[in-house]
């Protein structure tokens, strides 16, 4: 993974050193709450519902187990002892003082961490892929390009102060895991007719209370120009981009009002100023950052051997043939595969850990994964190059620490925000609900039998849970002051994204289980062989479903 | 075309005595006209001395200010665009970017595209309401004085100069990102 160098250590040492001082002059009623509040933002820092909360930077959701270890000791010393994962690929701590934060981003820096550009009206964490490196369908690793990415946003002096936040996901495979299209720019790795690396581009996409599927405004773009391609893209939004209405103020409503084409053309003509400069990706550049992210020394394996071991262990072991089935990932390297960890087992916030877990997750990974992890998108955690032969040992190590639920990609393992337990904007709590969803299927035969099934819940329109793409998406909304919740279906986050349909009227919680259980019938009975719920859905429309959901009881 | 933004009421900027220039604080010596929106203006009414024009009269009146030509800057609101000075920015003395409020973040691309693509060499002025905590974005997009008129001591406005000391991408001050750097090392 890339490692700092002496430059990369001094500039976030002064980084922590100019926020304490800022901390201190806010302490010491010298900074007004209105100058203090994008500062502390830009350092990860809000103010919630029950204490601040820090929003810590995991870049393309890269960690090494000295830096999970560090977190877990974060969380014991200066919180409650545990740590969130985010749909950003990023880790929370829902309790700090705001006194110590200095501190705890000084114990950051020392591992090489930061909580820069975290939150705030800037650039914030590129997101990737979490089977970058080993995916089976990746035609190019994005790493080199998201660290690029990186280093060219962190404290980019002319976008620190944009209309809105603004959010980068970068693809090299395939199937899209980033969830690109709901970006306010997606990137997706392309190679042209002469097999030369390049760029698609998407802008425009995102969530929040205006839900826009991000549109392609240039099929190829040269590798070298990755840079000065974006630079041109929120500098036309910067000039552009509506400030009178935060609500209207991201790139997606300037991508609409212009209209797509005039919006292309004005960051082409930008562009064509500034393609020629220092920002170019040059040979040399790419060969650079491509440095940080060398091929593991992968054995060389008895794939067969491997193999007949795994169904053997299989064979003999429901549970483990379970987890085997949904947590583990094919790898491109025989005799490899890479497993996720599921933070959601029934009764826990999805992506909630506890430092022991931390802890545990670092030993994971220093005994089966070269000492890195991945944080997912869906809030869970990867080790991406397991041995086959060690599955069974670490299937059994994970259980013992509770994340071997053998949920993943199925309707328990949902986006979840953390909703009005913990945020100041949440209209409606989201945990519960989850959790009871859980509870009501919690047979996994029933489960597995579903099959792949994206559930998404947000607390409020802002939609951190991400609900309007997944394929049942679940939006909290208050009614006179009371929690109601409204479904939606039809959404998708991947190459085939699209943004789900409302259902109808909302529910209480105490109806949604057997609500989603009702949709749930709706798909067993009219799916085709082996037809997954979007598929379905796709093909038979909203009304079968809102027909057996609003029926009037006989 | 998308509606434009709307400019915040009272944001206009100041003319503080003091301001901060190439690092060190010296006098004011430019004075920064306001129109109150429906005065008749020409060259000869403009006041005597070194004179900050807002864009829209300085276009108006740019063709009878040749003999002044030393003494007249201009000033761009945060929703007038670099392009709108364009090359004639090689030719002025100052160019002052307002910031109505410090969150308004249009004035650092102002900035670097004057610095950077029209070849402005002059003083290039922050004004209004930009706070002490930007002056490191500020400089790296071309700003080298800044009419501060917020109630922070001076002093600390020039350590906040000093809050970095190397860059990750390639600004006006640093031409270099530092990939290059780093590639080439």
């Amino acid at each position: 993974m890339y490692r700092y160098d002496e430059q990369d250590h001094k500039l976030i040492r002064e980084r922590v050193a100019q926020f304490r001082g800022q901390t201190e002059r806010y302490l010491a009623g010298e900074l007004s709450e209105e100058e203090f509040l994008p500062l502390r933002l830009q350092n990860g820092l809000y103010v919630q519902r029950l204490a601040p909360m820090l929003r810590i930077a995991v870049p393309y959701g890269l960690m090494n187990s000295t830096q999970v270890r560090r977190l877990a000791h974060i969380t014991r010393k200066y919180d409650k002892g545990y740590a969130h994962f985010t749909t950003r690929q990023n880790v929370q701590l829902n309790w700090p003082n705001l006194e110590d934060v200095p501190d705890i981003l000084a114990e950051l820096a020392e591992v090489e961490m930061h909580a820069v550009q975290t939150s705030g009206n800037c650039i914030r964490n590129t997101t990737t892929d979490q089977f970058v490196g080993v995916a089976q369908d990746e035609l190019i690793d994005p790493r080199p390009y998201c660290e690029l990415i990186r280093q060219w946003s962190t404290f980019h002096p002319e976008f620190a102060f944009l209309p809105r936040k603004f959010k980068i996901a970068v693809c090299g495979a395939e199937h899209d895991r980033a969830a690109i299209r709901a970006h306010d720019i997606g990137v997706q790795i392309v190679k042209n007719a002469e097999g030369e690396t390049g760029f698609q581009i998407f802008v425009g996409g995102g969530l929040g209370r205006t839900p826009i599927i991000g549109v392609s405004i240039r099929d190829f773009l040269p590798e070298t120009h990755l840079l000065s391609y974006l630079e041109a893209i929120v500098r036309v939004y910067n000039q552009l981009g509506r400030r009178d209405n935060k609500f209207k103020a991201r790139i997606k409503i300037l991508v609409k009002a212009l209209g797509p084409e005039e919006f292309a053309r004005r960051v082409e003509a930008e562009w064509e100023q500034i393609k020629d400069g220092a920002d170019q990706l040059t040979p040399e550049a790419i060969a650079w950052a491509k440095r940080f992210f060398p091929e593991p020394v992968y054995k060389t394996v008895d794939a067969a051997h491997a193999g007949a071991l795994l169904r053997d262990q299989a064979g003999s072991n429901k549970a483990f043939s379970r987890w085997l089935e949904r947590n583990t990932f094919p790898h491109r390297v025989p005799g490899y595969q890479a497993v996720t960890l599921s933070t959601k087992p029934t009764g826990v916030p999805p992506g909630d850990v506890t430092d022991r877990q931390l802890e545990a997750i670092a030993d994971l990974a220093d005994h089966y994964s070269f000492g890195e992890v991945r944080v997912t998108h869906e809030q869970n955690v990867v080790l991406t190059d397991v041995e086959q032969e060690k599955l069974f040992e670490l299937w059994e190590a994970a259980r013992k620490h509770g994340f071997a639920t053998p949920n993943i990609g199925t309707l328990t393992d949902m986006i979840c925000c953390p909703g009005g337990d913990y945020c100041s904007l949440a209209n409606a709590k989201s945990i519960p609900v989850a959790e009871a969803i859980q509870r009501k299927f919690d047979d996994l035969d029933y489960l597995y039998d579903l099959g792949d099934l994206d559930l998404n819940i947000s607390g409020c329109m802002n939609a951190c849970g991400h609900h309007h793409i997944g394929h049942i998406g679940i939006l909290g909304v208050d009614k006179k002051g009371e929690e109601f919740y409204q479904v939606q279906l039809g959404g998708n986050a991947s190459e085939n994204a699209s943004l789900g349909k409302v259902l109808g009227p909302s529910f209480s919680r105490e109806e949604m289980p057997e609500t989603i259980g009702k949709l749930l019938d709706v798909f067993v009975e009219n799916r085709q062989p082996d037809e997954l719920f979007i598929d379905t859905y796709n093909r038979i429309g909203l009304e079968p479903f809102k027909e057996r959901v609003y029926a009037k009881a006989s | 075309m998308p509606k434009p933004a709307k400019k915040p009421v009272g944001a206009q900027p100041e003319n503080p005595q003091r301001v901060l220039c190439d690092g060190a604080v010296v006098e004011n010596q430019w004075q920064l006209l306001q129109l109150g929106g429906d005065e008749d203006v020409s060259a000869e009414s403009l006041p005597a001395g070194n004179l900050i024009l807002p864009l829209t009269l300085w276009l108006e009146l740019r063709g009878t200010l040749q003999a002044r030509k030393n003494e007249i800057g201009v000033w761009l609101d945060s929703d007038e665009t670099a392009d709108l000075i364009g090359d004639a920015a090689k030719e002025l003395p100052l160019i002052a970017a307002n910031f109505p409020a410090f969150t308004d973040g249009r004035a650092f691309t102002a900035g670097r595209l004057l610095r950077q693509r029209y070849g402005f060499t002059g003083e290039l002025r922050a004004v209004g309401n930009f706070i002490r905590d930007q002056l490191t974005y500020l400089t790296r997009c071309g700003f080298n004085a800044f009419a501060y008129q917020g109630d922070q001591p001076m002093e600390g406005l020039l350590d906040s100069l000093q809050d970095f000391s190397d860059s990750y991408q390639a600004a006006v001050d640093q031409t270099q990102p530092i990939f290059r750097r780093r590639a080439l090392a």
